[in-house]
């Protein structure tokens, strides 16, 4: 149990001492300009030949490499997106994966099947994820808490069906729909041009994160929060919180299906996998394991879990793993069981996730060093 | 004529199956307001135990009293997943919901992957008796006898499950439970034992729907669980969270108009109207046929 040693942790003491205010170390002064270090790093990033191996396979600007880095940034703005409703607005929504689905497979029916250009198709799939989301959200408002998760997920599974029938043949169904080429600028097309889909994932994280940070910081964005704290407080205080809700929901469904358009430039095509109440599902383990409601938090889960996703696989394939003897190896091999046993004991030791990391270690640190919590 | 009875009865069939998982979510979340994303993996563990048990357990076998003995171990296997998972992972979380939600979804991802370790991704044939694979000649429709037998196991469940609480001490707590938790708790009950008791009867139940449902497919496969755990959802959404009776009706509403639909509709179109439902009912019924009201 995390809860026994809180109190010490959460009371604020009357008067702090001059020795326990916090001194900006060498490190601390940078922290506020973290952020900027690592967008240049990855402004950089495909300039460079670096080989790392074990952690990617070939140089870093090598096309393989630079796709898995893309799906990641990905990810990671779909995670912050997320973010704004599980971590900012307490809604736990199961559907996310429909909005998503909607980007990605409005993208890719309106460039192959309806033959229109990509500056065409991606804000009509965008907008069309939009209104979706709100539609949808209107109805499942209605509903608080669990039965409004139940709702989602409901919803989400009618996509999912709707993609995997194919109805009037238009998702190519269990195989998927390749994207047609034709439709695109030269500069996303073939091998060679994966940077310039590394630049357009990276640009979408960057959109959403400001957008969740701007939101956040809004006054919108405090009623969200009063709204997850106490959504009964908000209502008495005269606010509708129906109304800001569906904002919330409308808007991350947004996002979401402009991340569907950016994935499915990078992969080419659409596949039904990610029409599933898995793809929602991981979603929240990337939150919860960045931290929910933090800035950076659902970022970082989200990057790291798709990078871990995909490498697990080849970890699970290698030699280390092989030796190991089978009732290890086995499990080993299914990133998805390591990454739910990491998740679960995330919920029960590390609840704040990546982000309460730091403030953790720093306070074990503390107490590690001697004579330095006389009065603890 | 003959269609009709086939879909009503191949209907029942799948709403027994929907029943089966759904009455122990419904009792799982009515009395510890625990949304149980593992219970799809508690049909698994039942699934696999009893197809392992029919293969190697001396004693079991596919056919005849062997076929008993693996399905009774299936269960058991079950059951006694259901009470491990809540002994030692929900307990510590008790009155944090969402803590709780989390960990069901974690554990349902990394077992059903373990489940896919261990016995390969695909499905596999399951071993069923002779007469289960043969039809029986009802009013002139053919009816797979899987099919029955699963109507006829649900209902014993139903009565089963009806009976113990109604008569006995432990689901008179489980009963009072449901409707205050707060109150059977102030009157010195610890509502824990019957939280852990609820967890065994739905992983019992799961565990038979798991064994019964591959014997209906003559396969098992790792992701069973997951694809029937959505519309169990949806079963214990229409029929109101806590209640058994409302988790039949729904079962069966949900499994004729899936089965109905889908025969004289387009493919798939059952499951949409099927989610058509629960948004209609949702929008005029909140709280489900049977369930009491929904608070915040």
């Amino acid at each position: 149990m995390t809860e026994v040693k809180s109190p010490e942790v959460s009371a604020p003491p009357a008067a702090v001492p001059d020795e326990l205010t916090e001194q900006p170390g060498r490190w601390g002064r940078l922290r506020p300009f973290l952020p900027l270090v690592a967008l240049v790093v990855a402004l950089i990033l495909p300039y460079s030949t670096l080989h790392l191996p074990g952690i990617f396979e070939g140089a870093l600007n090598s096309p393989g490499t630079l796709q898995l880095l893309a799906v990641c940034l990905v990810f990671g703005g779909l995670a912050a997106g997320y973010d704004l409703l599980f971590g900012r607005t307490g809604m736990l929504s199961f559907g996310h994966a429909l909005y998503f689905a909607a980007g990605v497979y409005g993208t890719d029916i309106l460039i192959t099947r309806a033959g229109l250009p990509l500056w065409q198709a991606a804000p009509l799939a965008i907008v069309g994820g939009t209104i979706l989301a709100g539609l949808l959200g209107a109805v499942a408002l209605r509903t608080v808490g669990i039965a409004f998760a139940m709702v989602t997920l409901a919803f989400a599974q009618v996509g999912a069906i709707l993609v995997a029938r194919d109805f009037g043949g238009l998702t190519g169904g269990e195989e998927g729909l390749p994207l047609d080429v034709a439709g695109l600028p030269d500069g996303l097309v073939g091998v060679t041009n994966t940077v310039n889909l590394y630049w357009l994932a990276l640009a979408y994280l960057v959109v959403v994160v400001f957008v969740v940070h701007r939101v956040s910081g809004s006054p919108t964005g405090r009623v969200l929060a009063g709204l997850r704290d106490d959504e009964r407080r908000i209502g008495v205080l005269g606010l509708d919180p129906y109304r800001f809700k569906l904002v919330a929901f409308t808007l991350a469904g947004g996002l979401a299906s402009a991340g569907g358009v950016v994935y499915c430039l990078i992969v080419g095509g659409a596949s039904p996998h990610i029409t599933s109440s898995e793809l929602t599902l991981s979603l929240l383990v990337m939150v919860v394991l960045g931290g929910p409601g933090t800035r950076w938090g659902p970022v970082l889960g989200g990057i790291l879990y798709m990078y871990l996703d995909h490498r697990l696989v080849s970890f699970g394939t290698s030699d280390a793993v092989n030796a190991l003897p089978a009732f290890l190896s086995r499990p080993l091999s299914q990133p998805l069981f390591v990454l739910g046993t990491v998740f679960i004991l995330a919920v029960y030791f590390f609840p704040g996730g990546l982000a309460s990391l730091a403030p953790r270690l720093a306070l074990l640190r503390d107490s590690l060093r001697p004579g330095s919590r006389q009065q603890g | 004529m003959d269609a009709i009875i086939l879909l009503t009865l191949t209907g029942l069939g799948l709403a027994a199956l929907y029943f089966l998982v759904a009455s122990g979510l419904s009792l799982v979340f009515g009395l510890a307001d625990v949304l149980n994303f593992a219970h799809g993996l508690f049909l698994g563990v039942g699934a696999y135990a009893t197809w392992w048990a029919a293969g190697n357990l001396p004693g079991a076998g596919p056919d005849g009293l062997g076929f008993v003995v693996a399905v009774a171990f299936g269960v058991a296997a079950g059951t006694l997943m259901a009470v491990l998972v809540e002994l030692v992972l929900i307990r510590p979380l008790y009155s944090r919901t969402i803590e709780q939600v989390l960990v069901t979804v974690g554990l349902s991802l990394a077992g059903v992957a373990l489940l896919q370790a261990t016995w390969g991704a695909d499905a596999r044939p399951f071993p069923r008796p002779a007469w289960t694979r043969e039809v029986t000649s009802i009013f002139g429709a053919q009816v797979p006898n899987g099919g029955l037998l699963l109507i006829v196991a649900a209902t014993l469940v139903l009565g089963a499950i009806l009976a113990f609480l109604r008569w006995t001490r432990y689901g008179l707590i489980i009963r009072a439970g449901v409707e205050n938790r707060e109150m059977v708790t102030a009157l010195g009950i610890d509502v824990r034992k019957a939280f852990t008791l609820v967890f065994a009867i739905g992983g019992a139940a799961a565990a038979l729907a798991g064994a019964l449902g591959s014997v209906y497919f003559g396969t098992v496969s790792p992701q069973q669980g997951g694809s029937l755990l959505i519309f169990a959802f949806i079963v214990v959404v229409i029929g109101g969270m806590g209640s058994v009776v409302g988790s039949a009706y729904a079962a069966v509403a949900v499994g004729l108009l899936q089965q109905f639909v889908n025969y004289y509709g387009t493919s798939g179109l059952g499951d949409i109207c099927v989610v058509a439902l629960l948004a209609v009912v949702l929008l005029l019924r909140p709280q489900g046929i049977a369930g009491k009201a929904v608070t915040a």
